[in-house]
């Protein structure tokens, strides 16, 4: 039995749990398709709940890695079981034979053109929250020309929404809204902004807090309503429609800049590596693990194992305690099969 | 605005809609509001696409008008609709094209509703045979009378003779396309473009010539909505949408307005009247209102067929205007003039006719 585990995506949670193993003193391959590691979080700005860089976090967790191979712009091309191994081929050609998979596939942002209504890539000051991140990260959006002076955000764009398929919390969307909310009135301090919730699920350490912080220190104003539509006037500013459930009125909002807060589903790249296991899949998207209280990081198929977002919406830190999680269910693994 | 995100969205709700052999049902209300504008339908599909269209005298009321009233429980709605399909099987025909936009969203919810509790279909299928001894069939092919004309724009805007195009100053006419809200809002896969960016007008106002107008208020309804007007004391209600219509769409200076619904036409250009009664106000230039037509009378009018033939006489705001615009001549004489020359009366003139 050889002791080479091979974690698929090099997001926060195949970073950690790599550098776990290798510490372990397993032979880790991490393999990730696209040009850099990171996944989102190399895309990202700043974290909730306190504003940590997310630059400043990913260069940790890549630090940590030290010695662990890894194949950028790679995929896997064909997965196969064997008797005691899987046999991996990578598409740049090279062949693996691994005891343990890890899929730490992460998650795709919802598509928020699905949500039509709300006109994401028809109305030109329509963004989505990865939209916003990178503009704070880099300071360029074309679509941000000048200071707006009205600024919404939509909540749960493709989550807890029969209608986009998705009856799910998607669970960092509220703290990440309130998060964009007060980083947007810092950007711009003479801008209003507004957030349309239905309600505001700040379940973290210290996530009550900020959104206390928003409406006191900030002055963000909350509206517990879904957005109907949004469209355009003569001028190019939205005209958003919702409804506001504590007053019981629908109202009429013009804005300068509406961000969508596009919610979490199983990444595409993911579910094609595990059908090519035969993998199960809930009716959420989310792949199926052995049990949902004691074996989390287990799947149906011995040797193959799950952490991060593939199964399910997570926080970072829940992501990073998962990886951790998986690492030690890996060990257990081998242990167990000497 | 960016024009290639709704190609995108109409590129995703296309459907393959077939070519001929069609079993044409008409709109109780179109008969009554704009009787030449199925006239027209039938002739252009049959005498200038050669196609083949049938029509029954057996056919009745979809029962549409009183469902959404609740005035006749659903069982009995979707027995009068099991009675079309039957007819239209019983002339042989499996492709069913209904004039009305209440009807075809009746018929979209009772097919889909039966797909989805096949033991209410039997039931329906009993009934029938109780009630009018007919063969039960479903249509192979439902479209709206809307959807072929917009397969058939661009072979229409080969045979035009006049563009929505303002002949003087050689500008596109700008065009507020209206969609019925029963055509795509309960199922958005059943129209062209979807429930958001209908292009099932817009690709017509694009094929003959004219520019497109988005505005805020583009999806609210007409100010029809069955229960707003049919129940007297809620008219106001009625008014008040058309009004926020036309307030919505007033900056963007259309030349005229298309429909696809039956209620629409109607009340888009009637309430244009009352509002100018009662505030004195209208929308379009020098006092006029803004012209509303059928998409088939606009069709009629691409193709060059007489204004007075195609019923535009019978429109509460004056579309000559928008006739002078286009470069289409008219016999002012002949406005109120029906069919063997019969007098047909004169409205007394309101504000926003000007004529």
């Amino acid at each position: 039995m050889n002791n080479n585990v091979i974690i698929i995506g090099g997001g926060p949670c195949g970073l950690e749990a790599s550098a776990q193993l290798h510490q372990m003193g397993y032979n880790v391959i991490l393999v990730e398709r696209e040009p850099q590691l990171g996944g989102h979080l190399a895309k990202w700005d700043r974290l909730f709940p306190e504003g940590i860089k997310a630059k400043e976090v990913l260069d940790q967790l890549i630090a940590n890695i030290n010695g662990v191979k890894y194949f950028l712009n790679t995929e896997v091309k064909s997965i196969n079981q064997l008797d005691k191994e899987y046999n991996v081929i990578l598409s740049n050609g090279i062949t693996i034979l691994a005891t343990a998979v890890l899929m730490a596939s992460g998650f795709d942002l919802f598509p928020a053109e699905k949500k039509e209504e709300y006109g994401y890539g028809i109305y030109d000051k329509v963004i989505t929250n990865a939209d916003l991140e990178n503009y704070f990260n880099t300071g360029k959006d074309r679509r941000i020309t000048a200071a707006p002076k009205r600024i919404g955000f939509v909540h749960c764009v493709g989550s807890r929404d029969e209608k986009a398929g998705n009856r799910y919390c998607s669970k960092v969307c509220c703290a990440t809204a309130v998060k964009q909310a007060c980083e947007a009135k810092e950007a711009f301090p003479d801008a209003e902004v507004f957030c349309f919730y239905m309600d505001l699920r700040m379940f973290g350490r210290g996530y009550e807090d900020l959104y206390l912080r928003a409406q006191k220190e900030y002055g963000v104003r909350f509206i517990r309503g879904r957005v109907s539509e949004v469209a355009e006037d003569i001028n190019s500013q939205l005209i958003v429609k919702a409804e506001d459930t504590l007053s019981g009125k629908p109202i009429k909002v013009t804005l300068d800049l509406l961000v969508l807060m596009a919610g979490m589903t199983n990444c595409q790249a993911g579910v094609k590596v595990a059908n090519m296991l035969s993998l199960k899949k809930d009716d959420d998207g989310f792949f199926t693990c052995k049990d949902s209280i004691l074996h989390l990081q287990q799947s149906d198929k011995k040797g193959i194992f799950y952490a991060g977002a593939c199964t399910g919406p997570k926080t970072l830190p829940d992501t990073l305690h998962e990886a951790r999680a998986a690492a030690i269910a890996i060990h257990n693994y081998f242990k167990e099969r000497k | 605005m960016i024009y290639e995100g709704k190609q995108k969205i109409w590129s995703d709700y296309q459907k393959d809609i077939p070519d001929d052999h069609y079993f044409y049902v008409r709109s109780c209300i179109r008969q009554s509001f704009f009787p030449a504008s199925e006239q027209t339908f039938l002739d252009i599909t049959r005498n200038r696409l050669h196609k083949d269209f049938f029509e029954s005298e057996h056919h009745t009321t979809c029962g549409g008008i009183a469902y959404h009233s609740d005035a006749i429980p659903q069982e009995t709605a979707m027995t009068i609709i099991a009675r079309q399909f039957a007819l239209m099987h019983k002339y042989g025909y499996e492709n069913y094209v209904c004039s009305c936009i209440t009807s075809f969203g009746l018929y979209t919810e009772t097919l889909e509703t039966w797909r989805e509790f096949p033991e209410l279909e039997a039931r329906i299928k009993e009934k029938l045979w109780e009630s009018c001894k007919l063969e039960f069939a479903k249509p192979k092919y439902l479209a709206h009378a809307s959807d072929i004309i917009y397969k058939f724009r661009n072979q229409i805007a080969q045979q035009a003779k006049f563009k929505l195009i303002n002949k003087k100053t050689g500008e596109p006419l700008r065009v507020v396309e209206h969609i019925g809200c029963h055509y795509a809002k309960m199922f958005p896969s059943k129209g062209f473009g979807g429930a958001e960016y209908p292009y099932v007008l817009a690709g017509m106002i694009e094929a003959w010539g004219g520019e497109v107008i988005d505005y805020p208020e583009r999806r609210h309804c007409c100010g029809f909505g069955f229960r707003q007007y049919l129940v007297q004391s809620n008219r106001g209600y009625s008014l008040s949408n058309t009004h926020k219509k036309f307030e919505s769409m007033e900056p963007y200076k259309p030349d005229m307005i298309i429909t696809n619904c039956p209620g629409c036409p109607y009340f888009l250009d009637r309430w244009q009247y009352v509002i100018s009664e009662m505030e004195g106000k209208t929308y379009g230039k020098d006092g006029h209102g803004i012209p509303v037509f059928t998409y088939e009378e606009v069709a009629g009018l691409v193709l060059g067929y007489d204004p007075w033939d195609l019923g535009l006489q019978v429109h509460q705001v004056s579309v000559e205007p928008l006739l002078d615009k286009m470069g289409i001549p008219y016999d002012p004489s002949k406005k109120y003039k029906g069919i063997n020359g019969k007098d047909l009366g004169r409205p007394e003139l309101p504000t926003c006719a000007c004529l």
